[in-house]
C-alpha cells in the first residue's frame, strides 16, 4: 500500500529540513547571543543651532549681566559640555610634589580623576591595605619608606611613533623611579626604583614602538649611590641615561633586559626619542658643562652663575640602537648589580656623540617626521633646530669641532645646525600640529610662540619657513606645554595647553599657595589667530608635562572584566572568595576572613579574633554594575579598600588592640550604604583568648 | 499493516496519482518542514525580553528569557530584586528551562510525524506545537506571580515595597524602575509555527480527506 515514490520524497525533504535547520542552527546563537540593547543616554544628540531674536536677545543680556565680551561667549561655546557628553581627548598631566597623576577632559578641561603612583592615596585604596601592603613596598627604598614623589613627565605608550592608548609611564625626579599605569584599568601596576642614581629628571620617554622608555638623570652623583666629595667631582661623578626595557605583554618594565650608559657629569635635562628619519637615536639636552660645583657659601659661585657661564652646553646624541647591540654583546659593566656601558665603551662603539648647543637649554623636541631637533634656548632667546641628515653625515665624515673631557666626540655647530629662530625670552618647550607649525613656550615673556617650520613643512603653510608667527600671552610663566597628540608623528592641532606655573590674580585667593593655571588655546586658525579659551586651576601639586590623547584610542575598562579579579595580576585571583564561601578561619593565631562585598551587605558581619591574632582580610566586591564601587574600612588599623566592581583585595594586620571595631563601607554605593557596616571584634588577651580556645574558629560560616 | 494502524496513519497515496497530482500531496509536507524548522530554530533566539529604567542606570537593564536560559543582567537585577525579597532568577522555571530544548525536539517530531499520518489524528500529533506559545505565556504569568506575590517578608525594603505581579508583556513599573516587556523573535517564530501548522492542516486536509473518504468507503464496501 505505501507508495515508494512518497516515501522517497518525503525522506529527501526530511533531510533537506534537517540540513536547513543545521545550518541556520550554527548561525543562529551569534545572532540570538547578542542581547539586543537601545542605546540611552551620554547626552542629547546636537542639532544645528539657529538663533531666534528672541534668545540673541537672552544671550545679549546674560553676556552683559556677566561681562562677557564675544570672544568670553566663543570661548564658552568651544569649551562647554552638556551633561553626559563626552570629551574629544584626555589630558594625562604629572601631579608634580603630589606624586599622582591628573586625568582631565579636553576641551570641557574638568577633572576626571587622580591616578596614585607614588604616593598612598586612600580614595584609591592605595597603599592602605596594612603594613604588608605591596604599594608600600614598591615604594620603599634601601628599606626606607618614600611615600611620596615628584611627577615630571608622563610617556603614554606608542605604536609606531603614534600614542597607542596602553600604558602609561611616569618618572619620579625627587627618587628616580618610575611608574607603570595600565590605561584599561587606569592603576599603577609597577614601581622601578633606578638602582644608579637617588634623583633624575628626564623621565619619561618612549621609543617609537615603546621598546625602551627613557629616564635620563639630573644632577651628577656617584653612580650606584656612592660617596665622594665635590672635591672629585671631575673624577668621581657621572651623568647617566637608563633604558628601561618594556615588556607589553606582561605590562612591565622588564628589569633583566634593561640597561644604562655613563654619561659625563654634565646635568643632563630632558630627553626625547627620534622617530621615523630619526629612529634609533635619542637626544638628551644638557647644562653645567662647567662642571661648577657651587658653594656659594664658601664664596664660590652659586649653581645658578657657575653653571650658566659657558655660551654652549651640549646636546647629546645616543644610538641606541648601537647601544642595545652593546649591551647584547655583553660590553657592559655592572654598577650596584645594574649593567652599564661606560663612557669608553660608548665613544669606541659610535654610540654616543655631542652637538653644541646654546647656554642651559632646556627641552629637545623631535619633530613629527623626526627629521628635525628643536632645542629651546631657555637662556638664549632662539631655538636651535638640528637636521638628523646632517647630524648623521658629520657622524659619518667625523666632522668633530673638538672632543670633551671625556673622549666624546663634538659635532661642528653649523654642519649640523639647520636653522634658529628667534622667538623671545625663555624658550623651553616644543610641540607641534598638522600644519606645519611649532609651538613653543616662552616662560619670561609668559607667552606661547607658534613659529613656521621649514623643510618638507614649509608647503603646508603660507609663512616664511623658521618664522616667528605669533605669540600668545598666558598668565603666567608658562614650564611646559602640550598640544594634542603634539609630540607623535600625526599631531591634532586643535587645542593645547599651556601649563602656566603661576597664576597670581586668575582666581580667588586660596591662601598664599596658590594653584597652578591649565590654560587651553584653540589652535585649530592658522596665522595669528591663537586664543586662550580656558583656565583651569589645579590645586594639587605642581604638574609638570602633560600629554593630550585622543579618547577613543583608550580601551578602558567598565567593570574588571570578571569578578575576583585581583588588579596586581591583571587576572582572576584563586584566592579571591566567590559568595558562599564567605566565612572566617583559624590556625593557630592566623585567621583568614573571607568576604563578599555586594549591596548592601558584608558577609560575613559578624569578626572575631583574639588580641595578637594575624588577621588576612579576603574581599571580592560581587558587583558587574558600572560605578557600583564599595570601600572597606576599619578605623584605628590604618585600613581603607577601594572595592570596584569586581575587583578583589587582600588586607593584612595585627590584631594588637583589642575592642570593638565598626567597619563600613567608604564609598556612597546604594540607598542603604549606611547599613553596610559589620563588627569587628578582638577579644583582649585576658579574658578572649582562653575562654574560646586557641583552636576554635571564633566566627562561624555566615548563613 | 494492521487495520488500526491503517485506520490511525490513514490512506497511503496511490504512486500513480502522486505522480500526477505532486503538489497536492507536497504543498502540507512542505509547509509542516518549514513550521518544524522555524520551531527548532527558536530555540536561539529570545522568547522574550524586559527593560527595566531607573535614573541610576541610564542605559537600561536588561533580561532576556530563552527557552531554555536567562540572558542579560541577571546578576544585576537579582542584586536588586533582594531588597524586595524576590527570589534569584535562577530558581523559576527551572524545570521547563531544563525539558524545553527536549520538548521541542518532540514538537518538532511529532508534527513530523503529522506529515506522515493521512488521518484527522494528524491534527492530535501538531497540538502541542500550536499550543506551545500559550503555554509559553501561561508559564511565564505563572513564575512573575508567584516571584512577585512571594516576596521575603524579611527583605531590607519590605515595608515600602509590597507583593505585586509583575506585568507580562506592556509596560509596568516597580520602585523607582519602569519596565517594557516585550515578546521576542523567538516567540514569534513558535507563533510562526502553531500558524503554519493550522495553514498546513488546510492543505492536508484538501490532499488526503478524498482518499480517506475513498478509503473508509472501500472497506465499508469490503465488510458488506
Amino acid at each position: 500500500m505505501k507508495s515508494d515514490a512518497s516515501s522517497r520524497r518525503t525522506s529527501s525533504l526530511l533531510l533537506a529540513s534537517i540540513a536547513t535547520a543545521a545550518v541556520l542552527t550554527s548561525v543562529a546563537p551569534e545572532a540570538g547571543a547578542q542581547e539586543s540593547r537601545r542605546r540611552r543616554g551620554g547626552g542629547q544628540e546636537a542639532k544645528p543651532v539657529e538663533l531666534t531674536p528672541e534668545q540673541v536677545g537672552q544671550l545679549t543680556k546674560v553676556a552683559n549681566e556677566r561681562k562677557l565680551n564675544v570672544d568670553d561667549l566663543l570661548a564658552a561655546a568651544k569649551t562647554f559640555m552638556p551633561s553626559g557628553r563626552h570629551d574629544e581627548y584626555v589630558l594625562f598631566a604629572s601631579g608634580g610634589q603630589s606624586g599622582q597623576m591628573f586625568a582631565i577632559g579636553v576641551p570641557s578641561m574638568r577633572l576626571l580623576r587622580s591616578i596614585a603612583v607614588f604616593t598612598p592615596e586612600s580614595w584609591q585604596g592605595y597603599g592602605f591595605s596594612g603594613p604588608d601592603d605591596h604599594v608600600l613596598k614598591s615604594l620603599e627604598i634601601n628599606g626606607k619608606p618614600v611615600l611620596w614623589g615628584d611627577t615630571h613627565h608622563p610617556a603614554l605608550s606608542e605604536t609606531n611613533g603614534d600614542y597607542d592608548g596602553q600604558f602609561l609611564f611616569i618618572g619620579d625626579k625627587a627618587n628616580a623611579r618610575l611608574g607603570v599605569i595600565d590605561l584599561r584599568d587606569w592603576e599603577t601596576k609597577q614601581i622601578v626604583k633606578n638602582p644608579l642614581t637617588i634623583s633624575d629628571h628626564g623621565a619619561a620617554f618612549v621609543t617609537p614602538n615603546t621598546d625602551y622608555v627613557i629616564e635620563g638623570g639630573q644632577y651628577a652623583t656617584v653612580l650606584g649611590y656612592g660617596y665622594a666629595p665635590l672635591e672629585d667631582y671631575k673624577k668621581s661623578y657621572r651623568g647617566m641615561v637608563t633604558m628601561w626595557k618594556f615588556d607589553r605583554t606582561k605590562g612591565k618594565i622588564d628589569i633583566e633586559n634593561s640597561f644604562a650608559l655613563e654619561l659625563p657629569p654634565y646635568w643632563q635635562d630632558l630627553a626625547d626619542a627620534g622617530k621615523a628619519a630619526s629612529d634609533g637615536f635619542f637626544f638628551i639636552n644638557s647644562f653645567n658643562v662647567e662642571m661648577a660645583t657651587g658653594g656659594i657659601e664658601k664664596g664660590n659661585p652659586p649653581f645658578e652663575a657657575g653653571a650658566s657661564k659657558r655660551d654652549m652646553d651640549y646636546l647629546h646624541i645616543i644610538d641606541w640602537k648601537k647601544a642595545e647591540a652593546a649591551f647584547k654583546g655583553g660590553k657592559a659593566k655592572k654598577i650596584n648589580g645594574f649593567p652599564v656601558l661606560m663612557l669608553d665603551t660608548s665613544v669606541a662603539e659610535g654610540i654616543l656623540y655631542f652637538a653644541p648647543e646654546p647656554k642651559s637649554p632646556h627641552g629637545v623636541d623631535v619633530t613629527p617626521n623626526g627629521q628635525y631637533m628643536v632645542v629651546a634656548g631657555k637662556l638664549d632667546p632662539h631655538v636651535t633646530v638640528y637636521s638628523i641628515e646632517k647630524i648623521k653625515a658629520a657622524i659619518a665624515a667625523k666632522k668633530y669641532s673638538s672632543t670633551d673631557d671625556f673622549g666624546v666626540p663634538v659635532l661642528d655647530f653649523d654642519a649640523v645646525k639647520e636653522a634658529q629662530v628667534e622667538l623671545g625670552l625663555g624658550p623651553l618647550h616644543t610641540q607641534f600640529d598638522d600644519k606645519g607649525y611649532a609651538y613653543t613656550s616662552l616662560f619670561l615673556d609668559s607667552a606661547v610662540a607658534r613659529w613656521s617650520l621649514g623643510g618638507d613643512y614649509a608647503k603646508l603653510h603660507s609663512e616664511q619657513p623658521w618664522k616667528l608667527v605669533q605669540k600668545t600671552s598666558v598668565q603666567y610663566n608658562i614650564g611646559h606645554l602640550c598640544a594634542a597628540e603634539g609630540d607623535t608623528v600625526s599631531p591634532d592641532g586643535r587645542f593645547l595647553i599651556s601649563m602656566s606655573k603661576w597664576s597670581v590674580d586668575r582666581f580667588l585667593p586660596t591662601g598664599p599657595l596658590l594653584p597652578q593655571n591649565f590654560q587651553l588655546l584653540d589652535i585649530t586658525q592658522p596665522g595669528t589667530t591663537m586664543p586662550v579659551i580656558y583656565d583651569l586651576p589645579i590645586g594639587v601639586g605642581e604638574p609638570h608635562y602633560c600629554q593630550m590623547i585622543k579618547a577613543d584610542k583608550l580601551q578602558t575598562w567598565k567593570v574588571y572584566p570578571e569578578v575576583g579579579w585581583n588588579p596586581a595580576t591583571q587576572r582572576l585571583d584563586p584566592n579571591a572568595p566567590k559568595p558562599g564561601q564567605e566565612g572566617v578561619t583559624r590556625e593557630g593565631n592566623k585567621v583568614l576572613v573571607k568576604m563578599v562585598a555586594v549591596r548592601s551587605h558584608f558577609t560575613p558581619e559578624h569578626v572575631e579574633v583574639n588580641e595578637g591574632d594575624e588577621v588576612t582580610w579576603r574581599i571580592t566586591a560581587g558587583e558587574t554594575a558600572q560605578d557600583a564601587t564599595h570601600g572597606f574600612c576599619i578605623g584605628g588599623y590604618n585600613i581603607n579598600l577601594s572595592l570596584e566592581p569586581g575587583e578583589f583585595v587582600e588586607c593584612k594586620f595585627i590584631a594588637d588592640k583589642p575592642g570593638t571595631y565598626p567597619f563600613y563601607c567608604t564609598e556612597f554605593c546604594s540607598a542603604l550604604h549606611l547599613e553596610m557596616a559589620g563588627y569587628l571584634h578582638i577579644k583582649p588577651k585576658s579574658q578572649g583568648a582562653a575562654a574560646a580556645g586557641q583552636d576554635a574558629p571564633v566566627a562561624t560560616k555566615a548563613e | 499493516m494492521s487495520s488500526l494502524l491503517t485506520s490511525l496513519v490513514g490512506p497511503r497515496v496511490p504512486a500513480e496519482e502522486l505522480r500526477t497530482r505532486r503538489m497536492r500531496y507536497l504543498t502540507p509536507t512542505l509547509i509542516f518542514m518549514v513550521s518544524r524548522v522555524l520551531l527548532l530554530v527558536s530555540i536561539f533566539f529570545p522568547y522574550w525580553h524586559m527593560e527595566l529604567e531607573a535614573p541610576q542606570y541610564p542605559n537600561g537593564l536588561f533580561l532576556t528569557a530563552y527557552v531554555n536560559h536567562l540572558g542579560g543582567d541577571v546578576r544585576e537585577i537579582d542584586g536588586l530584586n533582594h531588597y524586595i525579597g524576590m527570589r534569584p532568577l535562577g530558581e523559576a522555571a527551572a524545570f521547563e528551562r531544563t525539558a524545553s530544548v527536549w520538548a521541542i525536539i518532540a514538537m518538532f517530531l511529532l508534527v513530523e510525524g503529522a506529515a506522515f499520518v493521512h488521518s484527522r489524528w494528524a491534527v492530535l500529533l501538531a497540538l502541542p506545537a500550536i499550543s506551545f506559545p500559550l503555554g509559553f505565556i501561561g508559564d511565564l504569568y505563572y513564575w512573575m506571580r508567584t516571584f512577585g506575590l512571594n516576596l521575603n517578608p524579611d527583605a531590607p525594603l519590605s515595608s515600602s515595597v509590597k507583593p505585586f505581579v509583575p506585568t507580562v508583556v506592556g509596560d509596568g513599573g516597580i520602585g523607582q524602575f519602569k519596565t517594557f516587556a516585550t515578546l521576542g523573535v523567538g516567540y514569534w517564530m513558535a507563533v510562526g509555527c502553531a500558524a503554519l501548522v493550522i495553514v498546513g492542516f488546510f492543505f492536508h486536509r484538501r490532499a488526503y480527506r478524498p482518499l480517506f473518504l475513498q478509503a473508509t468507503a472501500a472497506r465499508r464496501d469490503r465488510s458488506a
